[in-house]
C-alpha cells in the first residue's frame, strides 16, 4: 500500500483539494461546524460568567490551586506538538507519508496552542492584566521573575504559537497562489492574492522557498521539544510530592506526541470520509499513526513505571505517600484509568489487523485523549490535594463551569477547525504534486 | 541589437518537467541569463540549470537566531543583575543556567522570523504586479504546466531568434509577454 493511490497526476491532485474550498461543503461539514459553534456558545457564555464573578465559580481552592485549568492547558498544547512532530520532524527525517497529512495536522497545532493559552490566562483571575507576564519598561520598575518556570513557559508557549503559525503560513503561500489562479470569484482571487503575495512558482523562489522551509523544520524540531520539557519543570521545579522529579519533561514530551497523533487519527478518519480522501489518506498513513502511538504510548507507560520506582527509591516519605495514595486513594479509579488508556490499550497497535481497523483507531483515538487528559488531571490534583499540611488535605470536585470551560474549549478547537477546512485547501497541493513526481505518477521521476 | 521596447519576455510551455530541466539546460548553454523556470512544484535540479546555486538565506537566519538569542540573553542579565537585582539566600544574580530557556526560546523565534521574511524578501515579495501573469495560459503554472522564460533585457536576446530558439526545444507553445 502506497502513501498515493498511483493514478492520480498533477492536475488531477489540484482540482480534488481545491474543489474542497471551492465547492459547496457537504452536509457533514454543517453539521460538524454547527456542533462546534454551540459549544464555542457555551465557552463565552461560562467565560463571561468567569470574568464578571472571578475564579470561585470553579471548583479550585488550596490546597488545590491549580486544576482543570491547568489541566485542559496541558491537555491541549501536548495535542499541538503532533502536528509540528509531522509538519517538522518527519520532514526532516524525508518521511514521505507527512506529505498528506501536515497541513491539517499543523492546524491542529495552531488551533490546540489557541485552546491551550487561554486557560493560563483565565486562571489568572485577572486576565485583564495578563501583560504583566510580559517584560516591558512599567512604572512599576519591576520585572517579571526569569528563574522561574511559569515565565519560561510564557516565552515558550508564544514562541511556539508563533513559530507554528510561520511555518504555517510559509507552507500556504504556493497553495494560496494555486487557488488564486484557479478562482473567477473577484473577492477571493482579491484574497488569496494577497496572501499569495504575487507568488509565481519561478525556480529562484522556490530555491529560497525550500531553503527557507527546510530552516523552519529544523528550528521547529528542537523548539517543539523544548516546549513541552519547560511545562514538565513547571511541574518538576516545584517541591511538591509527585512533580519533583527529572522524568518530568522527556516524560511530557512522550505524552504530548501520543495525545497529539490520537487527536490526528480523531480527526483524519471523519475528513477522510467526508471528502472522500481515500486515495490521499490511505491506510499506510493510519498505520503509521497508530504505530508512532505505540511507541509514545509504551514510552508514557514506562513513565508511569519509573514514578513508582523513584518513589520507593527516593525513601521519601511523602513521595511513597502521594504514590500509595493515587493508586488506593480517593482518586484510584483516575489513577488505573490513565494506565489502562495509556499504557495498556496502546499494546493493541501490535497487532496490523488493528492498525488497519478504522472503527477501531476511531475508538481508541478517543480512549487515548480521554486517558491523557486524565493523566495530567492525577498529576495535579492527586498531588495538591495531599500536601505537606494534612490539615489543608481535602477532596477536589469540579463545577458545573469547569467543565462548562472544557466542552467549551473543544467547542473552539472545532469551530476554527471546520472554518479552515472551508477556507483553506486541508492537503498541501503542491507538496502532492511533488508526490506525483516523485512516485512517476507522470513519469517524471529522476 | 534589436530589442523592441514592448515586449518583457519570451515564455515557453512544456508539458513535463524533464522537458523544462533540458530546455533549461540548453537555454543557459546558449548563453541565455536573464531567465527564469516556472513549475507547479519545487522541481529538483532546475535552479541549477537555470545557473542559480547560492542563496544567502543561511546566513540571514543565522543572523536573526543570534539577534534572538544574543537580545535575550541581554534582558536576562540586565533585569536581573542590573535594574533589578534580588538577593535571593546569597545565590548568584547572574544565574546563567536559568537563563538557558529563555535564550533559547528567543533565538528560534528570531531565526523564524530571519527564515520566512528573509526567503520573501530575498524573492522580492509580495510583489503586487508581475508581466508573466500577462499571459492567460500562465495559470496553469500552478496547476500542471513547465514554463521557461527568457526575458528582453538578456544581453543576446533578439525577438526573432529567441522565439526560434525557444520553438528548436520542441514547447508545447511559445508566448510574447508583455511588461
Amino acid at each position: 500500500m502506497s502513501v498515493l493511490r498511483p493514478g492520480h497526476t498533477y492536475g488531477s491532485v489540484t482540482d480534488k483539494i481545491s474543489s474542497i474550498v471551492q465547492t459547496q461543503q457537504p452536509k457533514s461539514w454543517w453539521i460538524g461546524f454547527a456542533v462546534g459553534f454551540v459549544l464555542l456558545m457555551v465557552f463565552l457564555y461560562a467565560t463571561t460568567y468567569l470574568l464578571a464573578t472571578g475564579i470561585g465559580i470553579w471548583g479550585t481552592n488550596i490546597p488545590i490551586g491549580w486544576a482543570f485549568p491547568i489541566v485542559n492547558f496541558v491537555w491541549w498544547i501536548g495535542i499541538g506538538h503532533a502536528g509540528t512532530f509531522i509538519s517538522a520532524i518527519l520532514l526532516l527525517l524525508k518521511q514521505e507519508w507527512r506529505t498528506s497529512i501536515n497541513r491539517f495536522a499543523e492546524a491542529m497545532t495552531l488551533f490546540a496552542v489557541a485552546c491551550a493559552g487561554l486557560f493560563p490566562l483565565l486562571h489568572l483571575g485577572r486576565p485583564w492584566i495578563f501583560y504583566w507576564l510580559l517584560p516591558y519598561p512599567n512604572t512599576m520598575d519591576l520585572w517579571p521573575q526569569f528563574r522561574s518556570p511559569l515565565v519560561w513557559d510564557v516565552f515558550a508557549v508564544s514562541t511556539y504559537a508563533t513559530v507554528s503559525l510561520l511555518f504555517w503560513y510559509a507552507g500556504l503561500i504556493p497553495d494560496m497562489a494555486t487557488l488564486r489562479d484557479r478562482t473567477h470569484n473577484r473577492f477571493a482571487q482579491i484574497v488569496y492574492g494577497m496572501l499569495a503575495m504575487g507568488w509565481r512558482n519561478s525556480a529562484r523562489h522556490w530555491h529560497r522557498y525550500q531553503m527557507a522551509y527546510l530552516l523552519l523544520a529544523g528550528l521547529a524540531t528542537p523548539l517543539v521539544l523544548s516546549v513541552h520539557s519547560i511545562v514538565g519543570m513547571d511541574f518538576a521545579v516545584a517541591i511538591v510530592p509527585g512533580w519533583h522529579s527529572t522524568i518530568f519533561p522527556p516524560y511530557f514530551v512522550a505524552g504530548a506526541i501520543f495525545s497529539g497523533f490520537a487527536m490526528v487519527l480523531t480527526l483524519t478518519i471523519p475528513l477522510r470520509w467526508m471528502y472522500g480522501l481515500h486515495d490521499f489518506v490511505t491506510l499506510k498513513h493510519l498505520d503509521n499513526m497508530a504505530k508512532v502511538m505505540l511507541a509514545t504510548g509504551s514510552m508514557v507507560g514506562y513513565g508511569y513505571f519509573c514514578e513508582v520506582f523513584y518513589a520507593y527509591y527516593s525513601g521519601s516519605p511523602y513521595e511513597r505517600y502521594v504514590t500509595v495514595n493515587r493508586m488506593l486513594g480517593g482518586y484510584a479509579w483516575a489513577y488505573w484509568l490513565i494506565v489502562v488508556c495509556n499504557a495498556f490499550v496502546p499494546q493493541l497497535f501490535w497487532s496490523r489487523a488493528i492498525r488497519r481497523n478504522v472503527t477501531a483507531l476511531f475508538i481508541i483515538s478517543l480512549v487515548t485523549q480521554t486517558g491523557m487528559w486524565f493523566e495530567r488531571f492525577v498529576i495535579i490534583v492527586t498531588s495538591l490535594h495531599r500536601d505537606y499540611l494534612p490539615s489543608a488535605w481535602h477532596m477536589y470536585y469540579p463545577t458545573v463551569w469547569d467543565i462548562a470551560e472544557l466542552l467549551g474549549s473543544i467547542g473552539l478547537f472545532l469551530t476554527l477547525f471546520f472554518l479552515f477546512i472551508r477556507f483553506v485547501p486541508m492537503i498541501s497541493i503542491f507538496e502532492l504534486r511533488e508526490l506525483v513526481s516523485e512516485t512517476s505518477g507522470e513519469g517524471e521521476g529522476e | 541589437m534589436e530589442t523592441p521596447k514592448d515586449i518583457y519576455a519570451l515564455m515557453a510551455e512544456f508539458e513535463t518537467g524533464d522537458a523544462l530541466l533540458e530546455a533549461a539546460r540548453r537555454a543557459h548553454e546558449a548563453g541565455y541569463r536573464q531567465m527564469d523556470g516556472y513549475s507547479p512544484f519545487p522541481l529538483h535540479g532546475l535552479s541549477d540549470a537555470l545557473g542559480f546555486r547560492r542563496t544567502r538565506l543561511p546566513l540571514v537566519t543565522l543572523i536573526g537566531g543570534l539577534l534572538g538569542g544574543g537580545g535575550a540573553y541581554f534582558m536576562l542579565w540586565y533585569a536581573s543583575v542590573v535594574s533589578y537585582p534580588i538577593n535571593v539566600g546569597g545565590r548568584p544574580l547572574h544565574s546563567w543556567p536559568a537563563f538557558f530557556p529563555i535564550t533559547f526560546e528567543l533565538a528560534v523565534l528570531g531565526a523564524s522570523f530571519a527564515a520566512l521574511f528573509g526567503m520573501l524578501a530575498l524573492n522580492g515579495l509580495p510583489q503586487p504586479y508581475h508581466p508573466v501573469f500577462n499571459v492567460p495560459e500562465f495559470v496553469r503554472a500552478s496547476r500542471d504546466r513547465f514554463f521557461l522564460v527568457i526575458e528582453a533585457r538578456d544581453r543576446i536576446f533578439h525577438l526573432g531568434d529567441t522565439r526560434k530558439f525557444l520553438e528548436s526545444l520542441q514547447p508545447a507553445r511559445v508566448f510574447e509577454v508583455e511588461p
